[in-house]
């Protein structure tokens, strides 16, 4: 599902973010990119993304090779894809019916469907009912579910979370943990960077140990 | 839901909340749609005013008369034989022979020096010939033919031409109207401006919701939309706001020149822009607003990526 052959990225500092990752993760597993600050957890997510290109190497995605794709197809492929941040990045001025229903609306699906979806992905999260509020009368954890609701609602094949719980106290950070290990269950491909050690052995999944832009499995 | 009816409800919707968003300041929205308004108002306002003056002018073509002053101690007869020559003349409707006596007559009539005039001994004036050109032969050309033709009468004085000052305005209104289309594209290359800025502020001001839309797939195509609808509504709004503010100088100034044009007994009115005309002077504010927009915010927008 996701595969990454040796990949170097270097920032136009000339930091080199990676150096040699080659790694893979099969479709509907779970897993957990390990490894402290400034590790590069962030930059393999983002080469997944594609919010960054890789400098050397092979980033392959839903076994297409993301080196061949044109930037005019990235919205699209974007879209097969759920996205959760450790800042939620909800728009803070729209309700939370709004924020999660977006990846519907930029890709054009129907209101009736939207409205269904809007809801499942709300129930699904626990959030039922808050379609009005907005971001800010949530709590933080909340708030991350509203971002998690977000992810899913387009029912995406793979979902990757960068620091998902990094603002949460540990019993949040564990129902969050729990929000994606659910997802997992029902067959889409889990990718988390987490440096929450503790948090990412209790749930017993595989981990990519990132260190110095190099990863160890 | 079939392609064309949810392309057309994705667009009604963006277009829905452009027009939002812009009612939602309507300080700002006035001021932008102002100088937009006046922006366009300006050549049109120009362009009322020189199509005015040349149907103006064009009824006075008509009652244009050409007037012969002969040389003083010409006789009649001789007055009367000339008026003969410029009839036979093919752009010549009529001719009328004033005579010293009836210009005398007529002056000591209209105007109020008849005790004084009583006083002079000899009559200053000479022999008159009015000449009313045929209405089709009134083009400057034929106009200075027949000039040149009485002025090398050995009999006459002075040829007085009264189209001279038309000729003169219509040339006058040329350069005006020459000058309104530069004007016109100044202006409208005012209006992209404006737009653009405009838009270009709000697209820096929505920069994280723009982010966000691309990450979870906007295409450019999709954060673009309401922007173009937005300078898309600037201009209609300019346009329609150059109407209404052009509708009031009229009515204001209907009333003063009707008072003016019956002291002449005349019909004057001004005449406002045609319907298709304001139609187009909307159509192009609306157009204007769109390439403003298209150029303040295309290549901006393409350029914002969304961060981590
Ligand atoms: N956009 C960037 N420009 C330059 N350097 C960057 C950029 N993003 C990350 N880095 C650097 O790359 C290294 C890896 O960062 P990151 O992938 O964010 O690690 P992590 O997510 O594990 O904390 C760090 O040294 C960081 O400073
Ligand atoms: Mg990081």
């Amino acid at each position: 599902m996701i595969s990454f052959e040796h990949v170097f990225k270097r920032y136009p500092n000339g930091r080199e973010a990676l150096r040699d990752v080659s790694f893979r993760v099969a479709q509907g597993e779970m897993v957990f990119l390990t490894g402290r600050s400034g590790a590069g957890k962030s930059s393999i997510l983002k080469l997944v993304t594609l919010l960054e290109r890789p400098t050397r190497g092979k980033v392959a995605v839903h076994g297409q090779d993301t080196g061949a794709l044109p930037s005019r197809a990235i919205p699209a492929y974007r879209r097969r894809m759920g996205v959760v941040f450790q800042d939620h990045q909800l728009l803070a001025d729209r309700p939370v019916y709004d924020n999660v229903a977006l990846p519907l609306i930029v890709a054009d699906t129907p209101f009736r469907e939207i409205d269904r979806r809007v809801r499942a992905a709300l129930d699904q999260v626990g959030l039922l009912g808050r379609e009005k509020s907005l971001p800010v009368e949530l709590s933080i954890g909340e708030q991350q579910r509203v971002g998690i609701a977000r992810a899913v609602v387009g029912k995406p094949a793979i979902l990757v979370a960068d620091e998902p719980t990094g603002n949460l106290d540990h019993d949040l950070a564990r129902d969050v943990m729990r929000l994606f290990k659910r997802f997992q269950e029902v067959g889409v491909t889990v990718l988390i960077a987490s440096h929450d050690e503790t948090l990412v052995r209790e749930f017993a999944q595989r981990e990519i140990h990132v260190q110095s832009g190099q990863v160890s499995t | 839901m079939s392609g064309v009816s949810s392309w057309f409800s994705r667009h009604a919707q963006a277009g829905i909340a452009a027009l939002g968003r812009l009612l939602r300041r309507p300080l700002g929205t006035l001021l932008a749609t102002s100088v937009i308004a006046i922006a366009l108002a300006l050549p049109a306002g120009l362009w009322v005013l020189t199509t005015n003056l040349r149907s103006l002018t064009g009824d006075v073509t008509q009652t244009l008369e050409v007037s012969v002053y002969l040389k003083p101690g010409v006789p009649l007869e001789r007055a009367e034989r000339l008026a003969a020559d410029a009839r036979r003349r093919a752009e010549v409707a009529s001719v009328t022979v004033i005579s010293a006596e009836q210009g005398l007559a007529q002056f000591k009539d209209h105007s109020g020096f008849g005790a004084a005039l009583e006083a002079l001994d000899t009559n200053p004036l000479p022999h008159v010939l009015t000449i009313r050109p045929r209405v089709t032969a009134t083009t400057p050309r034929s106009m200075s033919a027949l000039r040149n033709h009485l002025a090398a009468w050995p009999e006459a004085d002075t040829v007085q031409l009264d189209t001279e000052w038309v000729q003169r305005l219509d040339s006058i209104l040329d350069f005006l109207q020459a000058a309104f289309a530069t004007l016109a594209i100044a202006l409208g290359a005012g209006v992209v401006a404006v737009i653009g800025n405009s838009v270009r502020l709000e697209v820096d001001s929505r920069r994280a919701e723009i982010e966000v839309t691309k990450l979870v797939g906007g295409s450019n195509a999709f954060v673009r939309r309401p922007f173009l609808y937005e300078g898309f509504f600037y201009g209609l709004i300019g346009g329609v706001l150059a109407l209404a503010y052009g509708s009031a100088v009229l009515a204001a100034l209907q009333e003063p020149l009707a008072r003016v044009s019956a002291l002449y007994g005349g019909r004057l009115g001004i005449e406002g822009l045609t319907l298709e005309e304001a139609g187009l002077l909307v159509g192009a504010g609306s157009l204007l607003g769109l390439v403003g927009a298209w150029l303040g915010a295309a290549r901006h927008l393409a350029r914002i990526e969304p961060r981590e």
